[in-house]
C-alpha cells in the first residue's frame, strides 16, 4: 500500500495543496477587506469617541498594512488560533468545533444515501440502455439535479414530520450523546441534501458503464461464455470505480455548500448557521474561520481522492 | 473540427433552417426553450398581467386558500401569491442573468488569455482557478455578501465571481486546442495582432462549450439566488423572489402548507428547463454526437 513511490506522490500533492490553501484564504481575506466603511467604526458602536475607535483599530491590528494583517492571521490560523468572534467574543475555533460535527454527520449520511440509491439506479439503467427503466432513471436524475435542496427538505418535513409524525422536524443531537436521536434528526436533512447526489451518481455510473459494456473487451468476455452478471460485477464495475471516485469527491464539495441552506430549513446548529449569522452581523473572523475550515476539508478530500486514484488505477503515477 | 469554421461564416437562411430542423427533432429541447421564452414574456408583461400589486397587503385575505379572487391563494400578510410569483420570476431571472453575465465577463477573457499566452501567466491563472474551485460555491457567496452588504445584486455579483473560474477553465482548455489550429497560425503569418487573433479566430471557435455551460450555469444561478434569498441574504422584503416566498411559506407551513408549492415548482421547472436546454444544445453543437 505505502511504498516509496506512493509516499513520493503524497508528498508532492501535499506541497501542491499548500499554495491552494494560502491563495484561497488570501482571496477571502481580500474580499472581506472590500467592506464599504471602516470596520473599526462599526465595531466601536454608536457615538464612540475618536479615542475608542483608535483603540479598537490598535486592538484588532486594523492600522497595519493589508499584507501584514493577512500574514499574522495566517500564522495564527495554522497554529489553530482563528481569533475571536466580534459579536460573542467566543474563540472561533471553539464555535467551529461545536458546529462542524453536525454538518459532517449530515454530509456523510447524504453521501452514503446518494451512493445507496444512485448506484443501483445507474446499474439498472446501464444494463438496459434505451429501455423504460433507463428512461425512468434518467428522468429521476434530471429532477434530482433541478430540485432545490431546501424545498425538498420542506416537503420532507411536511410529510414525514408533520403528517406522519415519524421523524423530528428540526434540531440536532450530538452523535456522542445519543447516536439514535442524532441519526433520527439527521435522516431528513441528509435525504434533502442527497437528491442532487443520487442524480449525479446514477448519471455518471450509467454513462461510464454503458461505454465499458459496449467495448471490445466486454464483447470478448461474452464470446468466452462468461455470464452477464459476472461481466458486470467483475469487469464493468471494477473499471468504473475511478469515475465513481471523481463523482464522490465532487459531490462532497457540493454538499458542503448545499448543507448551508438545508441546515437553515432544519434549524441545525452547524457550519451553515454559523456562517450565515456571521455574514449578517459582519462578524469577519467567524466568516474567515468557516471558509478556512471548509477549504481545508475540500483540499484534504481532493488529496485523499488523488491518493485513492493511484491505488485503484496503478497506471496513474503522476 | 474543420466543420467549425464553416458555421461561423454560415449565412442566415441556412441557420434558420438548421434551427427549425433542430426544434422539430428535439422535443425536450423545444419544450424547454418554449417554457423559458414564455417565462421571459410573462416577466416582461408582469405589470399588465399580474392581478394584484405584489406588495399590497390585505389582512382579510391572509393565508387565503386558492379561490377565484386569489388563484394561488395569499401569504400571511394577504399578498396575492400569483402576483408575487410573477414578480418573483422577474427578480429570479434578473438575478440569474446578472450572475452568469459576470461569470462570462470575468471567466471568458481570463480563460482565453491563460490558454493563448501559456507560460507563467497560464500557471498563475490556473493556480487561482484551482483555489477558487476548492471553495464550496455558496459559502463564498455568503462570505462576500456579508462584506459587500446584504442585497440581491451584491449576492448575485458574488455568485458570478464564484462561477467565473468554471468558465475560465473550460475556455482555457478549448483555447489550448484552438491556438494550434492552422487558421490561427495563418492569421499570425499575415501579421494579425494578438488582440485581433484572439477576437476574430480564437474566441469564435472556443465559444461553443461556453454556450452550453452558460445554459447550465443559469440553472445553478437560479438555485443560488433562491438559496440566498431563502436565507435572507438575497432579496430584501417586501420585494418578492421565489426563494424569499419559500422562506415565508415555510414559517406558515402548519397552517397553509399549499403555499410552498407554487414557488418551489416554479424553481424546479425553470431549473429543469435550463438544464434540459443545455443538454440539448450540447448534443446539437457537439460534432461527435451529431445524429443523422
Amino acid at each position: 500500500m505505502l511504498n516509496a513511490a506512493r509516499l513520493h506522490i503524497i508528498g508532492r500533492r501535499l506541497l501542491q495543496a499548500i499554495p491552494v490553501v494560502v491563495l484561497s484564504t488570501f482571496i477571502v481575506f481580500g474580499l472581506l477587506k472590500l467592506v464599504p466603511g471602516d470596520v473599526a467604526v462599526t465595531l466601536a458602536g454608536d457615538n464612540a469617541s475618536e479615542q475608542r475607535i483608535a483603540e479598537i483599530r490598535e486592538l484588532y491590528g486594523l492600522n497595519q498594512p493589508f499584507l501584514l494583517q493577512y500574514g499574522s492571521w495566517l500564522a495564527k490560523a495554522v497554529q489553530g488560533d482563528l481569533s475571536n468572534s466580534l459579536v460573542s467574543n467566543e474563540a472561533v475555533l471553539t464555535s467551529i468545533q461545536r458546529c462542524l460535527p453536525h454538518t459532517l454527520l449530515i454530509v456523510a449520511l447524504a453521501l452514503f444515501t446518494a451512493l445507496l440509491i444512485g448506484v443501483p439506479l445507474g446499474i439498472a439503467a446501464a444494463t438496459k440502455p434505451g429501455s423504460w427503466i433507463d428512461s425512468i432513471v434518467m428522468a429521476i436524475a434530471s429532477l434530482g439535479v433541478a430540485v432545490p435542496n431546501f424545498w425538498l427538505g420542506m416537503l420532507l418535513v411536511a410529510f414525514f414530520s408533520l403528517q406522519l409524525n415519524w421523524l423530528p422536524a428540526t434540531g440536532a443531537v450530538a452523535f456522542t450523546k445519543d447516536p439514535w436521536a442524532s441519526l433520527s434528526h439527521a435522516i431528513l436533512p441528509a435525504l434533502a441534501l442527497a437528491s442532487g447526489g443520487v442524480a449525479e451518481v446514477a448519471r455518471q455510473l450509467r454513462s461510464s458503464l454503458v461505454e465499458i459494456l459496449s467495448s471490445q473487451q466486454v464483447r470478448t468476455l461474452h464470446a468466452k461464455g462468461l455470464p452477464p452478471s459476472s461481466i458486470l460485477w467483475r469487469h464493468g464495475l471494477k473499471n468504473v470505480s475511478v469515475n465513481l471516485l471523481t463523482v464522490i469527491s465532487l459531490l462532497a464539495n457540493r454538499m458542503l455548500a448545499a448543507t448551508v441552506v438545508v441546515e437553515a430549513v432544519f434549524a441545525i446548529p452547524g457550519m451553515g448557521g454559523l456562517i450565515v449569522n456571521a455574514a449578517m452581523h459582519r462578524d469577519f473572523p467567524v466568516v474567515q474561520g468557516v471558509v478556512f475550515t471548509m477549504v481545508l476539508i475540500v483540499v484534504s478530500l481532493n488529496l485523499l481522492t488523488d491518493i485513492l486514484y493511484s491505488v485503484l488505477d496503478p497506471r496513474i503515477a503522476t | 473540427m474543420t466543420d467549425v469554421t464553416t458555421t461561423t461564416v454560415a449565412y442566415r437562411p441556412r441557420r434558420m433552417r438548421r434551427f427549425v430542423r433542430w426544434f422539430v427533432s428535439d422535443i425536450r429541447g423545444a419544450i424547454s426553450l418554449t417554457f423559458l421564452l414564455l417565462l421571459a414574456v410573462i416577466s416582461i408583461l408582469a405589470p399588465w398581467i399580474s392581478p394584484y400589486d405584489p406588495v399590497a397587503q390585505d389582512v382579510n385575505a391572509a393565508l387565503a386558500p386558492m379561490s377565484a379572487e386569489h388563484w394561488l391563494g395569499a401569504d400571511d400578510l394577504g399578498r396575492d401569491t400569483l402576483s408575487r410569483l410573477i414578480y418573483g420570476g422577474v427578480a429570479s431571472l434578473y438575478a440569474s442573468f446578472l450572475a452568469v453575465a459576470i461569470a462570462v465577463l470575468i471567466g471568458v477573457p481570463v480563460g482565453i488569455l491563460a490558454g493563448y499566452l501559456g507560460g507563467w501567466v497560464d500557471t498563475m491563472i490556473s493556480r487561482v482557478i484551482d483555489s477558487f474551485l476548492s471553495f464550496p460555491a455558496i459559502v463564498l457567496a455568503i462570505a462576500v455578501t456579508g462584506a459587500l452588504g446584504i442585497g440581491l445584486t451584491n449576492g448575485m455579483i458574488s455568485v458570478g465571481i464564484v462561477f467565473a473560474p468554471q468558465l475560465a477553465r473550460l475556455v482555457r482548455a478549448r483555447t489550448l486546442v484552438v491556438r494550434h489550429e492552422l487558421y490561427v497560425d495563418a492569421a499570425r503569418c499575415f501579421g494579425g495582432s494578438t488582440g485581433r487573433i484572439l477576437w476574430r479566430h480564437v474566441l469564435p471557435n472556443a465559444i461553443q462549450p461556453v454556450i452550453v455551460q452558460v445554459t447550465l450555469l443559469l440553472a445553478a444561478a437560479l438555485l443560488a439566488e433562491a438559496s440566498l434569498s431563502f436565507l435572507g441574504l438575497g432579496i430584501q422584503p417586501p420585494d418578492p423572489s421565489w426563494g424569499a416566498m419559500l422562506a415565508r411559506a415555510y414559517q406558515n407551513m402548519e397552517i397553509a402548507p399549499e403555499q410552498m408549492y407554487p414557488p418551489g415548482l416554479a424553481i424546479l421547472f425553470t431549473a429543469l428547463a435550463y438544464n434540459t436546454l443545455g443538454e440539448s444544445l450540447r448534443a446539437a453543437l457537439d460534432p461527435t454526437m451529431k445524429r443523422n
